[in-house]
């Protein structure tokens, strides 16, 4: 009887994303899904198909689009929501910046831009529980972070009054323009969200495969080309066999040599890696030793 | 190609308690070190950091700067607030909760404790079981964590040498007896160097035991749920409504403890109206029987009312369920408590409304002293590390662990925390801002088994010379 009265890791973590999930449904009038078309949002959105089932998601997507996407990834997304008949949310960093709502910055990168729209999204909206596919293991600060995190009505988070989080028994309450970000992935790491697509066949946009690709080479990192920044002179663009671990804003977003093109390819390239995958693929965390705390308290993902 | 083999690996919750003193940060920073568990970007900005704060290029990585993730961690030179760290060998996975030691962070070693089910407690070989060890118990008790290892840290500092470890081994063994705490075991270590972390040492040749991490890999993971009884909170209700699911109606819930089969006769608590499991539902298909933690769908036979919050027991089971609950509750938040404050219980999946009507004793964790108030005027056993003037009676605050007496505006099921860790527990909100005020445990607990503490017997004896 025992061998089959323990939960293998990946059924205690597909368990405890559902249970988060259905509280979510139980105790929230507004819940929406951050979707990005990245690997971590795919994985959430196959959970809420299965924590729900027979019935629909009860719940919309939200896309915080930079501009700088990648084709496959957008393609990605609207089969999607066609496919599974659900309600896309698209929140716009272009609209933002042609409104006055922020500034194109000088390096042309849009990740840290996306705070506003997202936050300017859930108020439009009246969205009350917003799920992000964030996991502690990808970054320190993180690695702090509540299951159910409580945001003011300016988005913040303020990691030194985090509500002490026990049992199971996640508190979402808050009062009106506050909002509630839950991650029910805070207990994967990278391998264990690959190891899951692989058991459960999940599909993922194509980008996440070795393909041959024009990039260039920007601070140890490989980046397509564009015209928010890249290549600049003296960066040669050349044709590389690579493929993206995370996806993010095309334009800090980098790929990474690879010839891994299916999933146990991936599996072994990641159990393998000496990188994180931020540390591999996001310029954007390279900036400092607090880096992620600092858009987090801002409201980012 | 290694996927296979980890297809069968289970999941260990546990947590750490201890200061950077004791050498908590580079205990767990060699466990993800020799675990491979650091990648070389993490391990190139610790060394960055290292070198930051004055060490030489050539010394060795701060193992510590791993887990600080905050910036005022960092700058401080504490941890503030529990961390979650995720290493993996072929045979386990595990989630390490990483709680801060000192007495002002007890409510995040109580979080830290709530989940897991082994408790590492970190003493340094030179000092031995101090205030904070027996405080690090104490919450391990409470909590009802059902494994304990007493890591004794530094033997590099003490030479390695046997007699000493079996002191602060035997004296904290004496300890978790009173406590009542059933499974523990003492490993000599050093976090710095390595020995019997993941290694055996060959630096103590007297020791026979499993190294740590051997230990961690081998604790079982769960109770048998056969041996427990069904409790299975329900979270929503699935009624798709639509052409293919008209009549479907799912109870949705993540089956807390035992196992449930089709064919079960059930009972809906608090109503207790009956009924037959026909249906256990997942999205990968039906199932025949289903155990716990796993997450599912439950079909009843009768059309009967059940909602959120509801919780579905067998049916010739013995259920407590009532409107008055009395539980030792550790205090979390910096608002004190009020008598009569008018507050929200959260227990399994239902919020109820509640009238704190009693604090009726409070624990001291370091002493293991119980200061009962007997009556209204009884105003003792204040926080010592409080320092308003006008505190009010009975009252508990941040880090306090208290017996409350609550009346509650409907029943609810009240599983017995000691026998039902799962369902057992409950927070206190406050209704006005949604802050969690306390963290509790339904029924007696550690603190009714030392209660009525005698002054006479506290101030004497080994607990008393122990330590400090």
């Amino acid at each position: 009887m025992s061998g089959t009265t323990t939960l293998t890791q990946l059924d205690a973590l597909e368990s405890e994303a559902i249970h988060v999930m259905r509280e979510v449904a139980g105790e929230f009038e507004r819940p929406v899904l951050l979707f990005s078309g990245g690997k971590d949002s795919i994985v959430m959105l196959h959970l809420a198909r299965k924590a729900f089932w027979p019935a629909p998601v009860p719940f919309a997507l939200m896309h915080v689009d930079t501009g700088h996407n990648f084709p496959e990834v957008i393609e990605y997304r609207d089969d999607t929501v066609a496919r599974y008949g659900l309600r896309l949310v698209v929140a716009s960093v272009q609209d933002a910046i042609d409104d006055g709502r922020v500034v194109e910055r000088p390096d042309g990168s849009r990740n840290p831009l996306q705070t506003v729209p997202l936050l300017d999204g859930i108020t439009a909206h009246r969205f009350d529980a917003v799920f992000g596919g964030g996991r502690r293991d990808e970054e320190k600060a993180r690695a702090k972070e509540r299951v159910f995190s409580l945001r003011d009505e300016f988005g913040q988070w303020d990691p030194r009054r985090q509500r002490p989080e026990l049992w199971d028994l996640y508190n979402g309450r808050h009062k009106p323009g506050e909002h509630v970000r839950v991650f029910p992935l805070s207990n994967w790491t990278e391998l264990d969200v690959w190891r899951y697509i692989e058991r459960e066949g999940v599909e993922l946009p194509s980008i996440y495969y070795a393909h041959d690709r024009e990039v260039f080479l920007r601070d140890g990192m490989w980046l397509a080309p564009g015209e928010w920044g890249g290549p600049r002179a003296g960066e040669q663009l050349e044709t590389r066999t690579v493929r993206y671990r995370t996806v993010g804003d095309m334009s800090c977003t980098g790929a990474v040599e690879s010839t891994a093109s299916t999933v146990p390819d991936v599996i072994a390239e990641v159990a393998a890696s000496r990188l994180t995958e931020r540390g591999a693929t996001r310029a954007d965390d390279r900036a400092s030793e607090a880096a992620m705390e600092d858009r987090k308290r801002e409201g980012y993902f | 190609m290694t996927t296979t083999d980890h297809s069968q690996r289970d999941l260990l919750r546990l947590a750490t308690a201890g200061s950077v003193d004791d050498g908590k940060s580079t205990l767990i920073g060699r466990l993800l070190y020799d675990t491979k568990s650091v990648l070389a970007d993490q391990l190139a900005a610790v060394e960055r950091a290292t070198a930051a704060r004055g060490g030489s290029d050539d010394a060795a990585p701060d193992l510590a700067l791993l887990t600080d993730g905050l910036r005022a961690e960092r700058e401080q030179g504490i941890t503030i607030d529990v961390a979650y760290r995720y290493f993996s060998t072929a045979r386990r996975a595990f989630v390490l909760a990483d709680t801060p030691g000192h007495v002002q962070y007890t409510r995040n070693m109580v979080t830290g404790a709530s989940t897991a089910e082994l408790a590492i407690v970190l003493v340094d070989a030179r000092k031995g079981v101090l205030e904070q060890t027996r405080r690090h118990a104490t919450i391990t008790a409470l909590l009802g964590v059902p494994h304990v290892v007493l890591a004794v840290n530094k033997m590099d500092l003490v030479d390695f040498d046997e007699p000493t470890f079996r002191k602060i081994a035997d004296e904290f063994a004496g300890y978790a007896d009173l406590l009542g705490l059933q499974d523990v075991l003492a490993v000599p270590i050093s976090a710095l160097d390595g020995d019997n972390v993941v290694d055996r040492s060959a630096r103590t040749p007297w020791y026979d035991g499993p190294t740590l991490l051997e230990h961690l890999e081998s604790v079982p993971v769960l109770r048998d749920p056969t041996s427990e009884e069904l409790r299975f909170p329900v979270q929503v209700v699935i009624r798709p409504r639509n052409a293919e699911h008209p009549d479907y109606r799912g109870y949705a819930g993540r089956i807390a403890s035992g196992v449930v089969h089709v064919g079960d006769e059930v009972a809906v608590h608090p109503s207790g109206r009956t009924s037959t499991v026909v249906g256990i539902d997942t999205f990968d298909g039906p199932l025949d029987q289903a155990h716990a933690p796993q997450s599912v769908t439950l079909r009843l036979a009768d059309d009967i009312d059940v909602a959120r919050g509801d919780v579905i027991a067998p049916a010739a089971a013995r259920i407590e369920s009532g409107a008055d609950l009395v539980g030792t509750v550790c205090w979390l938040a910096e608002k004190r408590s009020v008598l009569g404050a008018r507050l929200l219980v959260r227990v399994g999946t239902r919020t109820v409304r509640a009238l704190l009507r009693e604090v009726d004793a409070r624990l001291d964790v370091d002493t293991l002293q119980v200061d009962a108030w007997d009556s209204v005027d009884t105003l003792h056993a204040i926080d010592a590390t409080d320092t308003s003037s006008d505190i009010p009676p009975r009252s508990l605050g941040l880090n306090a662990i208290g017996r409350v007496r609550l009346r509650l505006a409907e029943p609810v099921v009240l599983d017995e925390y000691g026998s039902h860790r799962r369902t057992g527990g409950f927070l206190l909100v406050d209704p006005a801002d949604g802050t969690t005020l306390a963290a509790g445990m339904v029924g007696p607990t550690l603190l009714d088994a030392l209660a009525p503490a005698p002054a006479a017997e506290a101030d004497d004896g080994w607990l008393a010379g122990a330590g400090i």
